[in-house]
């Protein structure tokens, strides 16, 4: 009976790379999907590419993933380039792609099965190995319902187990929560994290800031096939953004009017449709002036800086389609 | 917050499954992820581990989260899947025809028996009784027309099967459910799934042509002991008009009833002048091509010869082997090439 080793917790030296990426470039024509990006992926860590939609996020997943072929660049995952051994670089992995491709005609516990089979696993290993995963995604009741019967949630949780027949060490996944609602979110977040917990290194896109935040140890903002920005959430926050943000809201008249007379407080002023933003450590104190100058906004509100204010100033708000 | 030990797991395959990976990844100078350890989740958490640690962290260490290890390491993994992937492929597209099993089943055996109704007793008894058509064996014996008909019969079967497996479920996989792309994602190839999925119609063929086979014999339809070999010809025409199918199955990537018309003006001309209901030779030579073409032809030719000693000379058997197999190779080739380019994208 192995001992549970506790020191596996503590660095005991620099861990080394899962994933280095040297100026990666995937070309469609002569349009560049992902344009030159570099960056390393720590084992254990949490690593997110955010970035609006078109923005090479998911060729780069692919790319990591051992199944699209990089136009230039190197990359290695594992110390193995995808493009020379791709099976090799496959096993290590597990996938949760942008969109289900789970086998509907078979039953929820055979596409495990089948899945772990394409691994070279015994049945003596994936039958336990299935009905364990199906405990973790709970989904246990429906382990003989055909896919066709589940929720998008479950399929989603089906979808992540299935990455995880193999028993990865590295986790890619694009796009894990899009299209679910909150409740089946913060079931996913909650699995995600327990892998996470368990030493497992995850590799996520996502547009949802929230999501970022909560799980992402470090990040990068891709925006056209460019890397905008790399670092921390708290980090990014910092550098991109300020402490707090005072939003105001004049009447969607008014605004435009109003905002030159804002001028000084906070180190940011924004002005949208809506509302203005402005950008201060301290937002109470920035509120405070805004009356002393005779303004009565129709509404305000002070909030923390987030993510998503870092993510619309890198990457713009006008919509990209 | 309770401790869940793996019920289903029996506990000592479990322990030997992870003393094995950890065996491994120590041998690989990699630290262990936590174990599930069977002790503590038996009720002594407290006990086993350090006070200093918080519930959270002794829950994380302890749940079974990814608790049984798998037995093998990703680069032996990546071997199996290079050796054997093509089979492990084949394992799924079997499991997915057993969940339309009956139907299988069904028109093996339903297809022969309507037919062969049809053909040997409807329209045969008029065919000899007409004295002025004459069905011979190539030696001047006549031959009853259901023997006639029924090794052309049989390579229909078979050609029809395998169009119906290499049409929507190829353009499936790639388009409509994506099946392709999650084998993809797996240590598998490409062209593993060319294979896994050509093994597995094959596997069907020989269930539909083998069944087929025995309906033949029930009926009297086949007169020498070689006839049973008509259950690999038939077999090697599926393939042979499967393969290219599913190749340019593969290549379509917008459904615009493309195979409503391979159904029309491939399948059906092919059925009906292959030398199927009446010799090659009472068909004007300008119509005479489709059959030259035709997998389902070749195949029937060399069924008669199987089947009621057919006189023809070598040269032809041997061409018509030729043909099918040649087919089939240049089908194989093209449908690798499309499946690589289509997944690797």
């Amino acid at each position: 009976m192995p001992q549970t080793s506790l020191s596996h917790r503590l660095p005991q030296q620099a861990p080394a790379a899962v994933i280095t990426a040297r100026n990666v470039v995937k070309t469609y024509g002569d349009f560049n999907a992902v344009d030159g990006i570099s960056f390393d992926v720590q084992q254990g860590e949490s690593f997110g590419l955010l970035g609006p939609n078109g923005a090479g996020k998911s060729t780069t997943m692919r790319m990591i993933g051992g199944v699209s072929q990089r136009t230039s660049g190197e990359l290695s995952i594992m110390g193995l380039d995808p493009d020379q051994h791709g099976p090799e670089v496959r096993a290590h992995l597990g996938v949760v792609p942008q969109q289900d491709n789970l086998d509907e005609e078979l039953k929820v516990r055979d596409n495990l099965i089948v899945y772990g089979r394409y691994f070279g696993l015994p049945y003596s290993y994936l039958r336990p190995k299935a009905d364990e995963l199906l405990e973790f995604a709970q989904l246990t009741d429906k382990a003989k319902a055909k896919v066709d019967a589940l929720s998008g949630g479950m399929k989603r949780r089906l979808t992540i187990a299935r990455s995880l027949m193999n028993d990865p060490k590295v986790l890619l996944l694009d796009e894990p929560t899009t299209g679910l609602d909150p409740q089946a979110r913060h079931i996913l977040w909650d699995r995600l994290f327990r892998l996470k917990e368990a030493g497992v290194t995850l590799i996520l896109t996502t547009h949802y800031m929230d999501e970022a935040e909560q799980l992402c140890d470090r990040l990068i903002v891709v925006d056209k096939g460019k890397i905008m920005a790399e670092g921390s959430p708290s980090a990014l926050i910092r550098e991109h953004s300020t402490r707090e943000v005072l939003e105001l809201r004049f009447g969607s008249e008014r605004n435009t009017t109003v905002a030159p007379e804002l001028g000084g407080i906070g180190e940011r002023l924004e002005t949208l449709p809506d509302r203005i933003l402005i950008y201060a450590d301290d937002g109470e104190a920035a509120l405070e002036q805004v009356s002393n100058r005779g303004l009565r906004p129709i509404t305000s509100l002070v909030r923390r800086s987030s993510l998503e204010d870092v993510f619309l100033r890198l990457t713009g708000r006008s919509l990209i389609d | 917050m309770t401790e869940q030990q793996p019920s289903q797991v029996p506990g000592g395959q479990e322990a030997e499954a992870a003393s094995r990976a950890s065996a491994e990844s120590a041998a690989a100078g990699k630290t262990p992820a936590p174990e599930p350890d069977a002790a503590a989740a038996a009720g002594s958490v407290e006990a086993r581990v350090p006070a200093q640690l918080t519930l959270r962290e002794v829950d994380a260490l302890t749940r079974p989260v990814t608790g049984l290890r798998s037995p093998l390491s990703p680069l032996q993994s990546a071997e199996r899947a290079r050796n054997f992937g093509s089979f492990y492929y084949m394992e799924h597209w079997l499991r997915q025809l057993r969940g339309y099993g009956w139907t299988v089943l069904m028109t093996a055996v339903g297809t022969p028996l309507v037919y062969l109704f049809a053909m040997g007793v409807g329209l045969a008894t008029l065919v000899d009784a007409n004295t002025n058509v004459s069905l011979d064996a190539g030696n001047g014996q006549a031959v009853p027309y259901l023997v006639f008909v029924a090794p052309a019969l049989l390579a229909t079967a078979a050609i029809m099967v395998a169009s119906e497996e290499n049409t929507y479920s190829v353009i499936s996989g790639f388009k409509w459910r994506k099946t392709y792309y999650g084998p993809n994602a797996s240590p598998l190839q490409s062209q593993q799934l060319v294979n896994g999925h050509s093994m597995g119609v094959l596997a069907r063929l020989l269930l539909t042509t083998g069944l087929y086979f025995l309906c033949l014999v029930l009926f009297g339809a086949v007169v020498e002991p070689t006839g049973w070999v008509m259950i690999f010809t038939a077999a090697l025409a599926g393939m042979s008009f499967g393969l290219p199918l599913m190749a340019y199955s593969a290549s379509i990537e917008e459904d615009r009833g493309q195979f409503a018309l391979v159904q029309r003006f491939i399948v059906m001309p092919l059925f009906l002048f292959s030398g199927t209901f009446f010799p090659l030779d009472a068909m004007p030579l300008l119509v005479r091509w489709i059959g030259w073409i035709s997998p389902l032809w070749h195949s029937t030719e060399l069924g008669r010869v199987l089947s009621y000693g057919y006189a023809e000379p070598v040269w032809p058997t041997v061409l018509h082997v030729a043909y099918l197999a040649v087919l089939c190779v240049v089908g194989w080739i093209f449908a690798r090439r499309v499946y690589i380019r289509r997944l690797g994208k």
